[in-house]
């Protein structure tokens, strides 16, 4: 049990250590920085001043130590472009997102769960067929699109929440609510109705196997059985995608900022795009990567401590 | 002495599922809806090829974001006075370019190498899948917007990404097709008789996972197309001026509180081509996989 999550742990940070070799290769080594920065009129001797001054004339593994090992102290450097230094920016906006992500969760799986097993418990009906093409119509529609017609519909023809902006929690909790509701709901709703077709999936085979048919035997209800029963096995597969999931819509967050000009790390992703800052976009890059590897390792390891079988393996 | 009565008994082996010959199972429907809405995109956009309503460059200054049918724009014009329905027309191929490029991309560097991770010993296969979990932490979007910042913002550089990006999913889908090919009892005969890993791969694994490399490339189609319309929404995938219907979403929410049409047209289109993609590859799979029919 511990040396699995030991091994675990282990494939996480080597996965992390690979993951940034790969983003630092692709934005520092491959094309020129410093003529990025200058642009096609710069002098030879410029280009040589500007790669000194990033200290690009340095060797490429000192160049990879210096940034890592800043970034493990939260100095990410600074920006050439805006001058800026990027760890405290990428520190205050991951917050923002850190939001935008848990309440887009909570939406989805508020949405999913009872979907997803009402989808399953009904799976001959007709009703549980119109869920299963509801949740299908959801997946269809991206979440920044999905974003756009609430705002299409709840800010601009009903006017009850506003269009965009951010609002910080603790400055004005109400606000805060009024502003990340439509946001919330464009992350999770989509991501709900994906959710809810593995939930569906998940609860359909716990229903075939024997021990709900004991319970069922003993005099249960089939929704009392899968509601007993059948929930905790059912959520193993369940949580697996969860973690897939909340990658999904972490990387969906960065457009979702985008359409209701929410100021989290997506959105200073693009505009580092837009910049072309690659030091920043290294930076915010590796950030969101290793989040996503963490989360992976976070939810194999619940994975193995929900199901007692797996500890042994 | 029963001991020596008894065959030795070998673990009965699942039937491999992706044999099954597909004409002899029943019409779906699934295929049927997901496989007309496909044909109709593909239709659109080789018919815009030839003919669109009005000309996309064509700005109608007497008609600037008219409802639906006046001056003879079928579904109106835009802020620009530009023919929302040939742009729609014209969005439609630059989706499906981006998408057979990216999904070209991924099946033709993730089949061999699923394959690859299928055969070899244990110890590379798990070595392969910890690159693919690694691989899989950088999705189309983020993936587009690195090749963007060191490439420049641009199609090529976006499909390229999003072709790149969705590699690990048909390595993993190989894989585990693979694994139940090599467990085969006529691959066994093909090993006995001598015949080595390339000519199983090429002669028995190949023929038999074909059907799930064109199911994950329907799944991929979906998520390329998204991955697209997200970029050009975000201004990253083509210029202003090549109609993409991301871009048109983009330039609809500037003016959605007295236009909600503009955002409605491309958004509806986005959501059709998503679901046909979607539907066609789940008909498909139930179709070569029926195992899975139903869930």
């Amino acid at each position: 049990m511990w040396w699995q999550i030991v091994r675990r742990l282990l494939i996480f940070l080597i996965s992390a250590l690979v993951a940034s070799i790969v983003v630092f290769v692709l934005l520092t080594l491959v094309g020129d920085p410093a003529r990025t920065i200058l642009g096609t009129e710069a002098t030879p001797q410029g280009i040589a001043e500007m790669r000194h001054q990033m200290g690009l004339d340095r060797p490429v593994i000192t160049q990879y130590l210096s940034w890592a090992n800043g970034m493990l102290h939260g100095d990410f450097g600074t920006s050439f472009v805006t001058q800026l230094p990027i760890g405290p920016q990428i520190g205050e906006r991951l917050l923002v997102t850190l939001w935008l992500v848990a309440g887009g969760m909570v939406v989805a799986l508020v949405v999913a769960l009872p979907l997803g097993t009402l989808a399953a418990l009904w799976h001959r009906r007709v009703a549980g067929w119109i869920l299963s093409g509801l949740s299908q119509l959801g997946i269809a529609v991206p979440a920044f699109l999905a974003g756009i017609l609430l705002i299409a519909a709840f800010a601009v023809e009903l006017g009850w929440l506003p269009s965009g902006g951010y609002v910080v929690p603790a400055a004005d909790p109400i606000g805060f609510l009024k502003h990340m509701m439509l946001p919330w709901a464009s992350l999770g709703l989509v991501q709900g109705a994906v959710l809810a077709r593995y939930v569906r999936s998940a609860v359909l085979d716990e229903m075939e196997q024997d021990y709900l048919r004991t319970a069922r035997a003993k005099g249960m209800t089939v929704w009392r059985a899968v509601i007993r029963h059948g929930m905790r096995n059912a959520s193993i597969p369940v949580l697996t995608v969860l973690g897939v999931q909340m990658i999904t819509v972490l990387v969906g967050a960065v457009v979702v900022e985008q359409v209701f000009v929410i100021p989290g790390i997506g959105s200073f992703l693009v505009d580092s795009v837009a910049r072309q800052d690659r030091l920043a976009v290294q930076g915010i890059v590796v950030t969101i990567v290793v989040i996503s590897l963490a989360v992976s390792f976070l939810v194999d390891t619940a994975y193995a401590l929900i199901d007692p079988r797996l500890r042994r393996r | 002495m029963t001991a020596f009565m008894t065959p030795p008994t070998t673990p009965p082996m699942p039937e491999p599922a992706l044999l099954t010959n597909p004409r002899t199972q029943r019409r779906n429907p699934l295929l049927l809806v997901g496989g007309t809405i496909v044909a109709l995109i593909v239709a659109t956009a080789l018919v815009s090829f030839f003919w669109t309503p009005f000309p996309t460059i064509l700005t109608d200054t007497d008609h600037l974001a008219s409802p639906p049918g006046a001056g003879g724009h079928l579904l109106g014009t835009d802020l620009y006075g530009r023919d929302i329905l040939s742009w729609l027309m014209v969005g439609a191929q630059t989706t499906l370019y981006v998408g057979i490029v990216a999904v070209g991309i991924a099946a033709v560097i993730g089949t061999p190498l699923g394959i690859l991770a299928g055969m070899v010993r244990p110890a590379w296969s798990e070595f392969l899948m910890r690159v693919t979990d690694i691989w899989l932490a950088f999705p189309a979007l983020l993936m587009a917007l690195i090749f963007a910042t060191v490439f420049g913002a641009s199609i090529t550089s976006a499909m390229t990404a999003i072709g790149i990006a969705s590699v690990p999913s048909f390595v993993r889908v190989v894989r585990s097709g693979t694994i139940v090919v090599m467990n085969a009892d006529y691959v066994l005969a093909a090993r006995v008789a001598g015949r080595r890993g390339p000519a199983i791969a090429m002669r028995h694994v190949l023929p038999n996972i074909a059907g799930l490399v064109i199911v994950q490339c329907s799944v991929s189609y979906a998520v390329a197309i998204l991955a697209e319309a997200a970029l050009s929404y975000l201004g990253l995938a083509g210029g202003p001026t090549t109609p993409s219907w991301g871009l048109m979403l983009f330039q609809g929410q500037a003016v959605i509180s007295g236009h909600p049409l503009l955002v409605i047209w491309p958004g509806v289109a986005i959501g059709l081509a998503v679901l046909g993609f979607n539907l066609f590859g789940d008909g498909l799979r139930d179709r070569y996989d029926p195992r899975l029919s139903g869930r």
